[in-house]
């Protein structure tokens, strides 16, 4: 199966247009034309052409970006699709597909039907694809980019030499040699080509003919971590609800256990008899595959769920995993972080994952960001917090108070307080990162001092002098 | 015989108990200290200040604090309840702005008896709450003798099981204790002192 326009008809299907399209990727600082439609063909434009020439030849071109990943995605789709057809599908490419449909053809009523119906298929959900049925893959490949829907694999002989997937210097050294059909290739002695191509060009023509087996490699299905459960009578109570979660739980880990993940975020669907159904999202602080840890953290989510007239049906889908390998148990360990995660994850199904955070220290002297905040789940904890200089417990948006010149005032007023200067500490001189702009350091360097007043409060102030004035941005305890 | 030679401090654990003053964030801090492992602290993301984690690394390594900021007041009750419940975490702090009903004390009590963890609610003056095992007012006092000086006023001012008391201490960041300091008229060489 060749799919010869399919990064184009792939974003045709979602907008169809009869004017000429193309997809173009960049090279640098050039655009070229990846993959174009039917009509834009017609108008004189091809594969690899550049856009500037492009515009010119055809003024009312329709272009986009290309998007090979989402090519490739879309090839996996269909390659999943093609498995209707025969059960051994592999990927040939970029843009086609082998399937191996031996002993699978008379299910579709002979090789004709079922081809007819592969290019119906394909001909209804919009993608242009040449089909090519051989005895060998290689044949196959050949009939499907270089004959037409006639050819069968007598005619295989009178194919161009570049059906035999070699790379496009030696198809060129091989027409000036006057070898230009596969036949011709055939008929000539081995020794002097091997001597003069090597051994792929050998290795090519015999798998084409048959004699070197070339098999088709099927892609492994990713491992699907779903579960789920169809009930013959509707349930609606809590503790049902929680069995029946518990008994998918089990083999849900045990498929975890076998590919050797941990489940960090499920999703558990309740179908109503009503046909209404209900999602309770559940996300770890940590991977795990611990049936008996897991089930309580459901808890919360199906005490709140409506059961209506009865639930049927439940599945249960892992939906983020994380690789989490089989360890060996020390017996020395404590089970602490284990429950710390859990705690996490609790505390998170009530406020979020991400509003349960740690600091982490940041390499900065300016005290607002001498420290980052992370949630606690996706972080690791790090120590490596310094202190020189003394640092308040607590900051806050700097709040002026009246004072002049470059000591701190004796007297001042803050948060409706009069307050005496008793001992001063300081001045430390922080200046402004100039590589990040920060708002709030518009006011150029500052002076921080640490003031201890009479009343008792010790403050953190600091005094701009390229822009005077005093502000308080801390409280020590 | 206990290691601070305060009663009632380190805070009996399964038990919680409230601080309000000046100074409370610092008693929270010598808290933490004391009670070791991890702390979680329960704050509402409203609040304008912030923890200084550089600030608090003279008390504790501020890797161990866990911090969960939350919508409302109802929130950080509830988180407060489960991590007490929980027992993983041996001190939870919970930052409180409006005051506590009998019940929403009486709810975290018995969590923290179910999980054997300690709760600290660090309370504005004057709203605490009747079923706290203990109440302090921590307030900073003026030391001219030391400019890097945490010394503070520790009173108790509600206490359910023993009698309250009130104490001037400060922390020894060097040796991770809390001394308790005498009264400036009974320091030794001061004039009550030598007659």
């Amino acid at each position: 199966m060749w799919f010869p326009r399919l990064a184009s008809d792939r974003v045709l299907r979602a907008r169809p247009t009869d004017a000429p399209f193309v997809l173009f990727q960049c090279h640098g600082t050039t655009e070229t034309i990846r993959c174009l439609n039917r009509t834009a063909e017609a108008a004189g434009l091809h594969a690899g052409m550049r856009m500037a020439d492009a515009r010119s030849f055809c003024p009312d071109l329709i272009s986009r970006p290309a998007d090979p990943a989402g090519d490739v995605r879309f090839l996996r789709g269909l390659r999943r699709w093609a498995e209707r057809f025969c059960p051994w599908v592999g990927l040939d490419g970029e843009d086609g597909l082998a399937l191996d449909v031996t002993g699978a053809s008379h299910l579709w009523g002979g090789e004709a039907a079922m081809l007819a119906d592969m290019r119906a298929r394909l001909d209804r959900a919009g993608l242009s694809v040449r089909l090519g049925l051989a005895g060998t893959r290689g044949a196959a490949w050949a009939l499907a980019h270089f004959g037409t829907e006639a050819s069968t694999e007598e005619d295989l002989l009178s194919l161009p030499v570049a059906a035999l997937r070699v790379p496009p210097d030696t198809v060129t050294a091989l027409q000036r040699l006057g070898l230009r059909r596969i036949g011709d290739l055939v008929a000539t002695a081995r020794a002097p080509l091997a001597r003069r191509f090597g051994r792929e060009l050998l290795l090519r023509l015999d798998q084409l003919l048959g004699e070197v087996p070339e098999p088709v490699t099927p892609e492994a299905e990713p491992p699907h971590f779903g579960v789920r459960l169809t009930l013959p009578e509707p349930i609606g109570l809590e503790a049902d609800v929680m069995a029946v979660i518990e008994r998918l739980l089990k083999p849900l880990c045990e498929k975890l256990k076998t590919q050797e993940t941990g489940a960090r975020s499920m999703c558990l669907t309740l179908h109503r008899v009503d046909h209404g159904s209900q999602q309770i999202e559940l996300r770890l602080a940590a991977a795990m595959r611990d049936p008996a840890r897991i089930l309580p953290l459901f808890a919360r989510g199906v005490a709140e769920v409506d059961a209506g007239f009865g639930i049927d049906r439940i599945r249960l889908a892992a939906t983020v995993v994380e690789p989490l390998p089989i360890r060996q148990i020390d017996p020395t360990e404590t089970p602490h972080p284990d429950r710390l995660q859990d705690l996490i994850t609790r505390i998170g199904t009530r406020i979020g994952l991400e509003n349960i955070q740690r600091f982490l220290p940041a390499d900065s002297h300016i005290p607002e960001r001498g420290f980052l905040v992370a949630p606690a789940a996706f972080s690791e904890a790090q120590s490596g917090f310094h202190t020189q200089r003394p640092r308040p417990l607590r900051l806050f948006p700097p709040e002026p108070i009246q004072g002049n010149g470059p000591t701190p005032p004796a007297q001042f007023r803050w948060r409706g307080m009069r307050l005496h200067t008793g001992c001063a500490t300081g001045p430390e001189r922080i200046a402004p990162e100039w590589w990040l702009a920060d708002e709030n350091w518009r006011s150029g360097i500052r002076d921080y001092w640490k003031v201890a007043t009479r009343e008792g409060r010790r403050l953190w102030l600091f005094h701009t002098p390229q822009c005077p004035g005093w502000f308080v941005q801390g409280e020590f305890a | 015989m206990s290691f601070y030679p305060l009663s009632s401090f380190p805070l009996r654990t399964t038990r919680v108990h409230e601080v309000c003053g000046p100074a409370a964030t610092g008693f929270a801090a010598i808290a933490a200290a004391s009670a070791g492992r991890a702390v979680l602290w329960v704050r509402e993301a409203r609040q304008t200040d912030t923890l200084y984690p550089v600030g608090f690394a003279p008390f504790l390594d501020p890797s161990t604090l866990l911090f969960a900021r939350t919508r409302n007041q109802v929130d950080s009750l509830a988180v407060a309840e489960e991590a007490l419940k929980d027992g993983a975490i041996p001190l939870v702090v919970i930052e409180i702005t409006r005051p506590l009903d009998l019940r929403e004390g009486r709810r975290l009590q018995l969590a923290a008896r179910a999980g054997q963890t300690t709760g600290l609610c660090i309370i504005p003056e004057g709203m605490g709450s009747n079923a706290a095992e203990t109440r302090w007012r921590a307030t900073p006092v003026f030391d001219s003798s030391r400019e890097d000086s945490t010394l503070m006023r520790w009173e108790i001012i509600k206490n359910k099981s023993r009698t309250i008391g009130a104490w001037n201490v400060c922390w020894d960041a060097q040796a991770h204790r809390l001394h308790v300091v005498s009264s400036v008229g009974e320091r030794p060489g001061s004039a009550r002192a030598s007659n």
